[in-house]
């Protein structure tokens, strides 16, 4: 997971993983949409693929790139639960609005507003 | 539910983390909500089993908060931090600092309370230190805080994974 976080902090990364989202696609191909160097890309490419975000099947003379998926679905289950915890705080936060808006007006009630 | 789902949490730059919701109360009520200790207490709980035993809040510029979660079985979980901004009863600046910092250096956390026809929208921001220090929060999994572009990377991940769902 740790990994998956680490390898995708890197915006240049995160645009190869957004690039690869559409389909499998050969180095050259990305080099040309990042405007980045050959070896720059191939750099970030060895680190999603350490990554295991990424495999690689050459096809003739062209390196080809793939997305996996599984730590990106690992990766969704992490941030869902993330926001499940958030969504739980202001859901109850929610209830707590509602109890405090019901008193307030029970309160307007017994005490009508005297003139100052 | 009706608010369930207006819930947005997004990065921006390289340090901060913003999250916005909206409240269908008056901006009074949701502040008391969010600086009342009694208050905070009965919804700032994070996941189920945890329980809130401290929570002190001195609103005042230069004043201190301090909250502690226990649950059974876990080691408690504490932060605190001290009152830069108050400013009743819209925006409070503070510092926050959890016990066991993962990340180095302190955060500064931004509170800001927009009213607007009975409804309340709370935008909460988290600054942190350094870039490391805010991807290194995801380390544990109840703080405000999740690593660059995540957010992003959320929405491309669901639109991605749906594509490739439908398409096998």
């Amino acid at each position: 997971m740790l990994q998956t976080f680490r390898a995708l902090a890197e915006p240049n990364r995160l645009q190869i993983v957004e690039l690869l989202l559409a389909g499998p696609r050969p180095v050259g191909d990305m080099v040309d949409e990042l405007g980045l160097r050959q070896p720059q890309v191939s750099k970030h490419l060895r680190v999603l693929s350490e990554a295991g975000l990424v495999d690689v099947r050459v096809d003739a003379q062209r390196r080809i790139y793939t997305l996996r998926s599984a730590p990106l679905q690992e990766l969704e289950a992490w941030l869902e639960r993330y926001r499940r915890i958030w969504e739980s705080n202001f859901q109850r936060l929610d209830a707590l609005l509602d109890d405090m808006k019901a008193n307030e007006k029970k309160q307007v009630r017994k005490k009508p507003q005297t003139k100052r | 539910m009706t608010n369930a789902g207006n819930f947005k949490l997004t990065t921006r730059g390289d340090r901060e983390i913003v999250m916005t919701r909206t409240f269908d109360a008056p901006r009074n009520l949701v502040f008391d909500a969010f600086t009342k200790p009694e208050l905070v207490r009965q919804w700032l709980l994070g996941p189920p089993g945890w329980s809130m035993p401290v929570c002190e809040i001195d609103l005042r510029v230069g004043g201190t908060y301090r909250y502690v979660w226990r649950k059974p079985g876990a080691p408690d979980m504490g932060m605190g931090g001290i009152y830069r901004e108050v400013l009743v009863p819209e925006r409070i600046v503070a510092t926050e600092k959890f016990d066991q910092a993962w990340y180095p250096g302190e955060a500064i956390g931004t509170l800001l309370l927009v009213e607007q026809t009975g409804k309340t929208t709370v935008t909460q921001t988290v600054l942190y230190e350094s870039q490391e220090a805010r991807d290194g929060i995801l380390k544990s999994g109840m703080e405000t805080g999740v690593a660059a572009s995540y957010d992003r990377l959320a929405e491309l991940l669901t639109r991605g994974l749906e594509k490739r769902a439908s398409k096998s």
